[in-house]
């Protein structure tokens, strides 16, 4: 292997005592530390910083009408706007899901029911959020187009258990769906 | 003619060398084939790998040409002007001149060189007009139809569909969700009028009480006024139904089909043994339906048979073994080393001359095998099976309810097993018999025995898969294994041998039977040491079974018995 010798650059006096240069450093912190308490850092305005600096104060401060609309959160049911459930358990996105995350045990809707033409929606709809990978995949492949991914990212819990949606949280995160599919409306 | 030919002769026409075996030549999209006089179009297709798309032809029913779908095209030689020689090609074979129009291949025979195209242009537009037809009023609600996942309708409007609806005009609607037997929901909005279920009623069940009314697309399929569609075969027509018009309430909304694995295996509810498809996810089995097997059971199985696998994971089902210590009034769950210890140890005390043992005719091959070396093992005590008949129907379920009868009488060595039952009942009636150990049969519900009887013996030993009150009075309890969680071999009436395949485990701790057994010979101290798994215990039995053993059996069985015995409805489809 071929050596190669570096040489030392020769320091001159000035430069041989530091302190100069650390006066100089103090000096540049401290500009920065007075602007981020006038709350006039770089970018503060548009990272919207808590006025302490750039950093955000998670969670009393959050991004949440940042996030773009085609933002992948937790994975919810929806309603469409006669309050009908929109799923009808075909499973698809249980069959899709590439971690296995949903469990579907599909229901008869009983004869009694005002949507009782629509024969069938699920009896149990859970999805582990420990399992989810936020892929969209169930949102992709819904027929029925009952399954978004929505804006919720804050899933938290104690045991595995609370980390599973149920359908009744799924529901409750999804909300109302407006217009998309009329399949199930009176002129069917 | 008639003379052999010899080399100076003109070489033979390939259709004479053909009809010499009742053969015609046909060629089908440019390859010469031979098929029998009289094969349909359809099925010479499908014999050389050729696919005719179809919804209403079915091989076991007549072919009332009505889907439109088997459209192929078809040609013939020209016929020669008088005096005339046809042409002939190098090989022999005349020039095929097409029909301009498609014909149905379900319908028609082959004849001798004919020429079918099953890829020409005109056939691909047949296909896609019928498709768009049949799409004009089905109701596109897959979501949540039973039948995704093996429609014929999906598959073919997956391959011939035109992908997106030109009709502008209101669908037709029909009746939906309508309760036309108490096994069976019809939508009429999905059917395809294709009368495979009508045919079938009629032609195979013999209780024709489906057919359509109205006309044009407002034709409904119906069932005759004041009846049901509530014949022990009605489920045939859920197999058969080409899309989700006719679905089984049972199976109704339970899983989709992409989830389920299947299995083949055997119906045990009978002597005929049909040829089964058991339907599983996980551990549960959702359906079962028959597999075709044109020795045993043709394409179809009775309801009653089909239905009866809910007690596999009913709760009544037995998990650990249960061990009745002295003294204490209910059985208290135990580890199998000592359930079985405590079974050997009270059979190694008993006297041959006042014990019994009462195996069932359920049992596999293998398993009677073992049970015939326990018998040896006690010195040989009373054997009896217990018999089960019921009145046979005069298509697929036999008098012999019991599924092996004839593997019993090959495996025990003995004409009639069942025929010390009554002299048992007797023994143990009377208190002759100290010592009873009872294998996969409920002596109360089934062999006539009264709970009074069974508090007689000393010690009773129960292998069995559900609770049940034999299982009350038994002293050693221990959990076997159902029909789908067992592989083993069976002999049907007609002499077939055929196998059972596992398709789900065992639940909580139960076990197979033939290692219940193979365990507790150990116990009694036999050397088992043979007998390590179940291909040792199927090669043991091999040279009783003509050297068949579970590797060896073909998937529609094999037969290697002549019984004499004729399953009626092969009889009746010749």
């Amino acid at each position: 292997m071929a050596v190669v010798k570096l040489n030392r650059p020769n320091l001159g006096p000035g430069e041989k005592i530091y302190l100069l240069a650390l006066a100089k450093g103090f000096f540049i912190t401290m500009t920065h530390a007075v602007k981020s308490l006038l709350g006039k850092s770089m970018g503060a305005k548009e990272l919207k910083s808590s006025g302490m600096g750039v950093t955000m104060q998670y969670p009393e401060q959050t991004w949440d009408d940042q996030l773009p609309a085609y933002y992948r959160g937790a994975p919810a049911l929806v309603t469409d706007e006669q309050g009908r459930e929109r799923c009808v358990s075909c499973q698809l996105c249980e069959f899709i899901c590439p971690p296995k995350a949903i469990r579907i045990v599909p229901g008869e809707i009983p004869a009694d029911d005002p949507w009782a033409k629509v024969e069938k929606r699920p009896a149990e709809f859970d999805i582990d959020m420990i399992r989810c990978i936020y892929c969209g995949m169930c949102e992709e492949v819904c027929p029925e187009q009952a399954i978004f991914l929505r804006k919720d990212y804050v899933i938290t819990g104690l045991s595995r258990a609370e980390m599973v949606h149920d359908k009744k949280k799924l529901y409750e995160i999804g909300g109302v769906r407006t217009g998309l599919v009329n399949k199930w409306n009176e002129v069917k | 003619m008639s003379e052999p030919s010899t080399l100076t002769e003109t070489p033979r026409l390939p259709k004479d060398i053909a009809a010499e075996n009742g053969m015609v030549n046909v060629q089908i999209n440019g390859i010469w084939h031979q098929f029998p006089k009289g094969t349909r179009m359809i099925e010479a297709c499908k014999k050389v790998g050729v696919a005719v798309p179809h919804f209403c032809y079915h091989p076991k029913l007549s072919a009332p040409g009505n889907c439109r779908m088997c459209l192929v095209q078809m040609g013939m030689p020209p016929r020669p002007a008088p005096g005339q020689e046809p042409q002939r090609d190098e090989q022999g074979y005349e020039p095929i001149t097409w029909m301009p129009r498609p014909v149905i291949a379900c319908a028609n025979t082959v004849g001798e060189n004919m020429g079918i195209r099953t890829t020409a242009e005109v056939v691909e537009k047949c296909r896609e007009g019928v498709m768009e037809f049949l799409l004009i009023n089905h109701p596109l609600d897959c979501p949540i139809c039973d039948q995704a996942g093996e429609c014929r309708l999906q598959e073919n409007a997956l391959a011939h569909g035109r992908g997106v609806s030109r009709f502008l005009d209101l669908k037709v609607k029909k009746p939906k969700n309508v309760d036309i037997g108490p096994r069976i929901r019809l939508d009429n909005e999905r059917c395809i009028l294709c009368s495979r279920c009508i045919r079938f009623m009629a032609e195979v069940a013999g209780d024709p009480v489906l057919g359509f009314t109205q006309r044009g697309t407002h034709t409904t399929l119906t069932v005759h006024p004041g009846r049901l569609l509530d014949s022990n075969y009605s489920l045939n027509t859920v197999d058969i139904c080409p899309v989700g018009a006719l679905t089984s309430t049972d199976f109704r909304f339970q899983m989709r089909v992409w989830f389920l694995r299947e299995t083949p295996s055997i119906d045990v509810n009978c002597g005929t043994g049909s040829n089964i498809t058991v339907w599983t996810r996980g551990n549960k089995v959702h359906r079962i339906t028959p597999r075709q097997n044109d020795s045993v059971n043709s394409c179809w199985m009775p309801d009653s048979h089909r239905l009866n696998f809910h007690y596999l994971d009913s709760d009544a089902r037995l998990t650990e073994p249960l061990v009745l210590a002295p003294g204490s009034r209910h059985a208290a769950p135990a580890s199998w080393d000592d359930s079985l210890a405590a079974a050997a140890g009270a059979l190694k005390q008993a006297d041959p001359a006042t014990t019994a043992i009462i195996a069932s005719a359920r049992m596999t091959n293998e398993e009677l095998f073992l049970t015939n070396r326990l018998a040896a093992a006690l010195g040989k005590p009373a054997l009896t099976l217990v018999p089960r008949t019921g009145e046979p129907d005069g298509l697929l379920i036999a008098a012999d309810r019991n599924p092996n009868t004839t593997g019993a009488k090959l495996v025990l060595g003995s004409n009639d097993p069942y025929a010390a039952l009554d002299s048992v009942r007797e023994a143990v009636r009377s208190g002759k018999i100290k010592t009873l150990v009872v294998l996969g049969e409920d002596l109360v519900t089934d062999a006539g025995f009264t709970a009074d009887d069974l508090a007689k013996p000393e010690f009773i030993l129960l292998t069995h898969i559900l609770a049940n009150p034999t299982a009350k009075a038994a002293h050693v309890v221990l959990p076997a294994a159902g029909f789908t969680e067992k592989r083993g071999s069976m002999i049907n009436l007609s002499g077939r041998l055929q196998r059972l395949n596992r398709a789900t485990e065992c639940p909580g701790l139960a076990r197979d039977d033939w290692e219940i057994l193979r365990d507790l010979l150990k116990a009694l101290g036999t050397d088992v040491s043979d007998l390590s798994t179940i291909e040792n215990l199927s090669a043991a039995l091999a040279p009783t079974l003509e050297g068949q053993t579970l590797a060896t059996i073909p998937a529609d069985g094999i037969p290697i018995l002549e019984t004499g015995y004729r399953i009626s409805l092969l009889a009746k489809e010749k």
